[in-house]
């Protein structure tokens, strides 16, 4: 660039407009409340929207979690403001059933605590309105689940390489081998030692997270997994999640005692 | 803890003054300082008044051991009132709640307080309420209704559920608050959840 030659900046504007999943809210001051958002472009925001707890709250009802909302936002200088609000789906199905909402709220979970704010992510924001969007017509499993807990790994740069040996590269061969969570992928029996945090995984498995990890709903749906095999594709997947955050999600608490409580309805 | 700024120049206690107030929700160290000098320059007997009352709270409330209400008596002034009809229990989530059902004046059942409501996303699951002590007052019989009061948020929503589904067993009415449009509202600023429900309970004019 020659002396004096500046590029020209856009002033960006003081408004704008987003299509968003409400991900959560956080109660703020008297009636206002903080959502934190994900967004098709971009990626995760955090806004206020001053007195969504009062009743007659214009804003309130369009930016409930779990909600696909259409927004006009202004920014702060800490905080944006979220000026006008449209709940686009308010997925009423999922929130009149309450493993429907359990299951809705992991999901959101997941994807609030492997995003960062303001990065954008297209195919992740696709996948959560998919797989919410499943959920409100009620077709929903636990295959389903792993499915998008995989693909979201995948959108987020976790994708488990689950064809070739982590260590070695070798294709690996339909027997018993090892998944390792903090190698992010599977490794052979001669190779198992490289990796810390290691665990048997097997041939049926493996099959199923290679399914998993490309399909589409379609034939997602279709696959039917025997009580033993869903536990230990669940114990695999859940294991890395957990390995990469370093903790567990909250909502899977829930879950689980709902599940206990007798109250989960595939 | 964290001192006023230039502490060499304020005096310990009033340093600590600011300090303390600071920790309410709300107070920042310009709102503290402000308080603080304001109760400087108070009447003593005041600023005692204030000192005791803070005090009383504290030492004086308790939980009601019926309805989990904040109160100074064990039972609570309204479960004590013989003229409340104890078939009727109205389930909140904060005891703030009570206060505004109450000033409607169209209530005269009792109550029970959750103290909170279930968020899956913060860890507040159904043991971290007051629902095992709500089986335990209904155990007792002669309640014929409960009322699910909680908020119509999502929250507030799951806790009505999750409440629906733990006490259907026992052979009670349930009931829930009607959901539709406030006055002063607008129909076209409501959201779909909310019209739908406010269609479905139209009623006979």
């Amino acid at each position: 660039m020659g002396r004096g030659a500046e590029p020209h900046v856009m002033a960006a504007s003081r408004v704008y407009k987003t299509e968003a999943i409400v991900l959560k809210h956080l109660n703020s001051g008297e009636a206002d409340r903080i959502v934190v958002l994900y967004t098709p472009n971009l990626g995760k925001l955090r806004a206020l929207v001053r007195g969504a707890r009062k009743p007659r709250s214009k804003l309130g009802g369009h930016v409930e979690p779990l909600v696909q909302c259409s927004l006009v936002v202004a920014r702060g200088r800490n905080l944006d403001t979220v000026t006008q609000s449209q709940a686009v789906d308010s997925f009423a199905s999922i929130r009149g059933s309450l493993w429907l909402t359990a299951q809705g709220l992991y999901l959101v979970e997941l994807v609030d605590a492997f995003t960062a704010d303001n990065m954008e992510n297209y195919p992740l924001y696709k996948l959560l309105l998919d797989a919410l969007r499943q959920l409100q017509k009620g077709k929903w499993s636990d295959v389903l689940l792993r499915r998008f807990e995989l693909q979201l790994l995948g959108t987020v740069g976790y994708r488990p390489q689950l064809r070739q040996c982590l260590n070695c590269q070798r294709p690996v061969a339909p027997v018993e081998n090892c998944f390792s969570a903090s190698g992010g992928g599977v490794l052979c029996a001669e190779c198992a030692h490289t990796e810390p945090v290691v665990q048997p995984i097997s041939v049926d498995a493996l099959k199923v997270l290679r399914l998993l990890q490309g399909s589409d709903y379609a034939s997602a749906v279709r696959l039917c997994l025997s009580p033993g095999l869903s536990r230990e594709v669940e114990r695999l997947v859940q294991g890395n999640i957990r390995y990469l955050l370093e903790r567990e999600l909250r909502s899977t608490h829930f879950l689980d005692r709902l599940r206990r409580e007798g109250a989960a309805v595939s | 803890m964290a001192l006023h700024g230039r502490s060499e120049f304020v005096a310990e206690p009033v340093a600590r003054l600011i300090a303390e107030l600071s920790r309410l929700p709300g107070i920042g160290p310009k709102t503290a300082a402000r308080l603080t000098y304001h109760l400087l320059r108070m009447p003593e007997g005041h600023a005692r008044s204030l000192a005791e009352a803070i005090m009383a709270v504290k030492e004086k409330i308790v939980l009601c051991s019926r309805c989990q209400n904040l109160s100074d008596t064990n039972p609570c002034s309204i479960c004590q009132k013989p003229e409340r009809d104890s078939r009727t229990v109205c389930v909140v989530e904060e005891p703030l709640d009570i206060l505004a059902l109450e000033r409607t004046g169209k209530y005269g059942g009792m109550y029970h307080v959750l103290h909170g409501v279930l968020s899956p996303l913060e860890g507040i699951g159904p043991d971290d309420l007051k629902i095992g002590e709500l089986l335990a007052r209904l155990k007792d019989g002669g309640v014929e209704e409960i009322i699910l009061a909680t908020n119509p948020s999502l929250e507030g929503e799951a806790t009505a559920m999750y409440l629906h589904r733990l006490l259907s067993p026992l052979g009670i009415r349930l009931t829930s608050l009607a959901r539709g449009l406030p006055v002063g509202g607008d129909l076209e600023y409501a959201d779909d959840v909310t019209l739908a429900r406010a269609l479905e309970g139209r009623r006979e004019m």
